[in-house]
């Protein structure tokens, strides 16, 4: 009875899969390639969105490309004596006069609340381009103020070029994350084209028998789509150790050092790419294959 | 039910365009009647396959007409092909079944294409087992059964959808006697049910056992017809 049972339920076990596509598009393969592509694509997603964070940062640090500072009793004539030189200064857009609010914020995190220090008096210098070389730059400036006396912080250059670089670093990790996918749906194309001339003779009898393109390439595409999201499962779930490492290495660089020390470095991970990345592979997986049979298919009458 | 008017074939020879290559059929024309059984004779190479495949939609005509069912082939789309084929069963000299697939799902394949309801498949299935005979190999693979217990099974998985029209390719041409002999027995009770049936063969004594008109093709024309 248990044996009649057993045999029937292996029956209709084979008769959902009358191409045989679990022995065709076996198990190990494909996961594992498109697991080492699920793993490359979540280390470019970390990238990209680490590299994101660091722009975010450094940008607002380079919001004022260069500071020029006069001691706290400098004259409002002298101020706006320098004001107006600076302005007519080539390469710069915009010069103004930091408010005691605002300088007072910046400070407040090194200094507290210290109403009754002396604050001195401070120019932002807003530029058409980042100069070639900061330094010069800041002598320039120095020696255009009138009577001299001026002290120049050019950090702001530094900090905007390495918010340009992680910009640039960003886009190379979304061209990677393409890239990757590109290879994974090649990979895909290689193994479905595999499958189908395994099962060829199955196919055509299949088509001989009434089934449509549809039904036939949906059996291949649900079978892709099964292994490439479980490889992609599987390579998302290595990659995440990966990534909270590099986020507790890059964690100081974005201000991160309190989740480090609480012992969370993945808090700051891109959850919701990790999360959709199984599902991309799976659907990438299903388009591949829907594609490749129904081109393949149309060679039949 | 089967009307060709006409009708050439060529086969494409790669890397060529489509219907390079020698014509095997040449201005074949004739109809079958809906309920009549039809041997199909002619020597090898004669084209007796080739327009067995034009018939049950495996092949498209070169020129000329194909008209099954009512629908002429030249002005039907592709996407509706599959519904016309559910309609047709074949039978090949080779058997076809699929390897990897016990005898009881190689016979319900035609109908879960078709999406009936398992319940009715496992009955059709059932039915079609006694029917030749093979209630107990139900779980066996193809690789298992003999050559004639292969064929019964393939014409089963033909005519478990009930087809309008049926068409065998040399059906007993790996068979010893006695198979033969069962094998055109089948075909005979699908025809008294109604069914449509053309049997290809060059076995003169299996046509001379069971008398009915005869398609003859002679070097891709159609020489003969009655």
């Amino acid at each position: 009875m248990a044996d009649g049972a057993r045999r029937q339920r292996l029956r209709r076990s084979r008769g959902r899969d009358p191409l045989g596509l679990r022995r065709a598009l076996a198990d190990r393969l494909l996961p594992g390639l498109v697991a080492a592509m699920a793993l490359l694509g979540a280390v470019a997603l970390g990238g990209a969105e680490g590299a994101a964070e660091l722009a975010r940062r450094w940008q607002g640090g380079a919001g004022s490309a260069v500071l020029v500072q006069f001691p706290a009793e400098t004259p409002p004539a002298r101020r706006d004596a320098a004001l107006a030189a600076l302005r007519a200064l080539p390469g710069v857009v915009d010069a103004r006069a930091m408010d005691r609010e605002r300088m007072a914020a910046l400070l407040r995190p090194w200094l507290g609340e210290v109403p009754s220090l002396p604050l001195p008096v401070v120019i932002e210098l807003r530029l058409a381009s980042l100069p070639a070389s900061p330094a010069g730059f800041a002598e320039r400036v120095a020696a255009a103020v009138p009577g001299g006396g001026a002290s120049v912080e050019a950090h702001g250059v530094w900090l905007a070029r390495l918010a340009a670089l992680a910009r640039s670093l960003q886009g190379v990790a979304m061209a990677a994350l393409l890239l990757v996918a590109g290879i994974a749906a090649a990979v895909v194309a290689v193994a479905v084209r595999a499958g189908i001339a395994a099962r060829r003779q199955a196919i055509a009898i299949l088509h001989e028998l009434g089934a449509t393109d549809s039904d036939i390439a949906g059996r291949f595409a649900r079978r892709v789509a099964l292994l490439a999201g479980a490889g992609a499962l599987a390579g998302t779930t290595l990659a995440v150790p990966v990534l909270a490492a590099l986020a507790g290495l890059a964690a100081p660089l974005v201000g991160g050092e309190a989740a480090v020390a609480e012992g969370l470095p993945w808090r700051g991970l891109p959850w919701t790419g990790l999360a959709l990345l199984p599902a991309i592979g799976a659907g990438i997986g299903w388009l591949t294959a829907q594609i490749a049979v129904r081109r393949w298919l149309r060679l039949l009458p | 039910m089967v009307r060709f008017d006409r009708v050439g074939l060529r086969y494409p020879v790669p890397p060529g365009p489509e219907g390079t290559g020698p014509e095997a059929l040449r201005d074949v024309s004739f109809a079958l009647p809906e309920g009549s059984f039809h041997w199909l004779l002619g020597p090898s190479g004669a084209g007796k396959s080739s327009l067995l495949r034009l018939m049950h939609l495996a092949l498209r005509p070169s020129r000329g007409e194909v008209e099954l069912f009512g629908a002429r082939l030249s002005q039907t789309r592709r996407a509706a092909l599959p519904r016309l084929r559910r309609r047709i069963g074949v039978v090949h000299q080779d058997f076809r079944l699929l390897p990897h697939l016990p005898v009881a799902d190689n016979l319900a394949l035609p109908l879960r294409i078709a999406g009936r309801a398992e319940a009715q498949v496992r009955a059709d299935v059932e039915e079609m087992l006694r029917w030749i005979g093979l209630v107990n190999r139900a779980d066996a693979l193809p690789a298992a059964l003999s050559g004639g217990e292969q064929q019964r099974v393939a014409i089963a998985r033909a005519v478990v959808i009930r087809p309008a029209l049926l068409v065998a390719d040399e059906p007993t041409g790996n068979l010893d006697a006695a198979q033969t002999w069962r094998v055109l027995r089948l075909l005979g009770e699908m025809h008294r049910m109604g069914t449509t049936v053309v049997v290809a063969t060059h076995d003169e004594v299996l046509v001379r056992a069971h008398a009915a008109p005869a398609l003859r093709l002679e070097g891709g024309r159609l020489v003969s017809h009655g």
